[in-house]
């Protein structure tokens, strides 16, 4: 009867993932809390950049150390036309879309000759070229970045100016992403980049050019990271060379595994999670100390125990927190 | 069909194929026999394109295919199995073999079906598991199924990819008596419309499926011929069979 209701654990958080991010714009209104509208629009975002990630790493087995380069093209695609007072989305989303592709097609072509460690090192290198290159231009604010005046226009049926709508047009975007991601990893496509992660030789000797479908992959997944981008941008209304740092890139790989790699909804959990423990841990502290109970905490503490949650999660949930979500008793 | 010229390859001192020429034809069964190191996965490797010769040439259906990938090969033909088990271990036997049907049906940029539905897939995978025998063991991971069914797997998913010519590899490497008599009568099935370059110690197999014989030894072959010939070579009898 119930057949479409989930019956896992794992469902049911996923669902209630998704019902807490649908209806936190109603709390947040009733709660007066609107610095949570702003967390959460941050999560999304994050989602969607970690979401194409895992199409790399978990579905792909392709650990790129150099996916925030996308995230900032994408930003970038908004402030500089913004700069010259081109405030149609359109064409943001347009640039972003050609940009990220191309960036990823000229540097896939050549990383994805390599493997392993030196697929990690040619990525993050190639990043980092991204990022000097923000840097030294001196017209874009350079190391000081750009402020994003007004947000991308899409139309008059959506203002993106009012922070709500901006909330549900990312949450659109997520939920469109999550569906896409999902069709994508099993049609025929999904199948040869996972079988090309589990035995590449194998996926050759039955005919797969494996080099061509990571390719593929390597641009789809950029470009879903540039529209996360073009959304940050939009968020933030200030972009600079900082958000594709290489610092960021490990974020992003960090949410991946910890929500659990190759698992659908698991980027999304991961990037709730690391951002919430950024904003609660400081909190926390700050809370314990107000007890006064003698001695206090320093208050950068917060970034160890972080850190420890984090290898905590890692290394004890096998799989991240899908990992914990779904572990069976051992008989 | 197949034509092996002039055929080198060294690794380091060692020279494991030392000009090899080798001729399948149609519809037959040409098996390589020799001693361990002889250089038979060698030969089978630059055959399949994974390894690259020193020098000689490899003919297909009248192509020279000695600087094709692998993956071209496979598309024009030429399936191979492996001696070490080498399939996608975290994927059910099903799935496993689907991909060897998916490879050719054409280019695999579709992103939108799931591939699990796909009968087209499905069907085809199925007859492959069943002409070996794992049909009812479709839908377990490959992780966890035993060494012979590995050694099953392997041919199914040679032999769905609809080949024109098969190049087994020790496809009876570690199996039981029966396991391997299992598998002759497969092989004698598929060999009623395949042609198939074997490599094979099970002596018993291979004189009971090979229509040719060639006999590998330190890289050179030695002698070629029917079972008969082979039998009474005494270069042979020397070098091989009065070892084993
Ligand atoms: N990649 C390699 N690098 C260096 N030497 C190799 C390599 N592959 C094989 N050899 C050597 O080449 C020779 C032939 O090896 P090969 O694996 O082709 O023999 P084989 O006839 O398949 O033996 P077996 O019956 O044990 O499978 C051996 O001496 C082996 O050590
Ligand atoms: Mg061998």
């Amino acid at each position: 009867m119930n057949s479409c209701l989930p019956r896992t654990l794992s469902g049911i958080v996923y669902t209630g993932v998704i019902v807490v991010l649908a209806l936190m714009p109603v709390f947040v209104q009733l709660s007066g809390q609107i610095f949570y509208l702003d967390i959460f629009s941050r999560i999304m975002i994050l989602a969607i950049a970690a979401l194409s990630l895992n199409l790399l790493i978990g579905y792909g087995g392709m650990i790129s150390l150099g996916h925030a380069a996308f995230l900032g093209i994408g930003a970038y695609c908004v402030g500089i036309p913004v700069y010259y007072e081109i405030y149609n989305g359109w064409i943001h989303l347009a640039l972003a879309i050609v940009a990220c592709g191309v960036f990823a097609l000229v540097t896939g072509a050549i990383s994805l000759r390599t493997k392993g460690v030196y697929f990690i090192m040619i990525t993050l290198a190639f990043a980092q070229m991204v990022y000097f290159t923000f840097v030294s231009l001196e017209e874009y604010g350079g190391d000081d970045g750009l402020v994003i005046e007004l947000r991308s226009e899409f139309g008059s049926w959506l203002d993106l100016e009012d922070n709500i709508a901006l909330y549900y047009t990312i949450f659109g975007v997520l939920l469109l992403s999550l569906f896409f991601v999902h069709r994508l990893v099993h049609a025929r496509f999904g199948r040869v980049i996972l079988g090309s992660k589990f035995n590449e030789r194998r996926m050759q000797s039955l005919g797969f050019e494996t080099y061509r479908y990571r390719l593929v992959c390597y641009v789809i997944s950029g470009i879903m990271c540039g529209i996360a981008g073009l959304f940050l941008g939009n968020f933030t209304s200030f972009i600079s060379p900082e958000m594709m740092d290489w610092t960021r890139s490990g974020e992003l790989i960090f949410m991946v595994i910890l929500g659990g790699t190759g698992v659908l909804f698991g980027p999304v959990v991961g990037a709730g999670v690391f951002i919430l423990l950024e904003v609660w841990l400081p909190q926390i502290i700050t809370f314990i100390n107000g007890l006064g109970l003698g001695a206090k905490l320093p208050h950068e503490l917060w970034h160890l125990i972080f850190g420890v949650t984090l290898i905590a999660v890692v290394l004890f949930g096998r799989g991240g927190i899908h990992g914990l979500l779904t572990r069976k008793k051992r008989p | 069909m197949l034509d092996i010229l002039n055929l080198e390859k060294q690794f380091g001192g060692i020279k494991a194929v030392d000009n090899v020429n080798l001729h399948v034809k149609e519809h037959e069964i040409h098996a390589i026999i020799g001693p361990n190191g002889a250089g038979k996965t060698t030969l089978i490797s630059q055959v399949a394109g994974e390894l690259m010769p020193d020098a000689g040439q490899i003919r297909f259906m009248g192509r020279d295919i000695t600087f094709m990938r692998p993956a071209q090969r496979a598309r024009k033909g030429l399936a191979r199995s492996f001696q070490i088990t080498s399939v996608m271990l975290p994927m059910t036997l099903l799935e496993n073999v689907s991909m060897a049907v998916q490879s050719r049906k054409g280019h695999s940029f579709r992103f939108w079906h799931a591939a699990a539905n796909d009968r087209e897939l499905i069907d085809e995978a199925v007859m492959a598991l069943d002409a070996v025998g794992l049909s009812n063991r479709a839908n377990r991971v490959a992780k966890e199924v035993s060494h012979g069914e590995h050694r099953q797997l392997e041919i199914a998913m040679a032999i769905a990819m609809e080949p024109r010519l098969l190049l087994l590899d020790e496809p009876m490497a570690g199996m039981g008596q029966e396991e391997s008599m299992e598998l002759v009568a497969v092989l004698n099935e598929i060999k009623k419309h395949k042609t198939i370059l074997l490599i094979e110690h099970d002596m018993d197999a291979v004189f009971s499926l090979a229509d040719q014989i060639s006999v590998l030894v330190y890289g050179k072959i030695i002698a070629t011929g029917g079972k008969d010939e082979i039998r009474a070579n005494p270069e042979v009898q020397q070098a091989y069979l009065g070892e084993s």
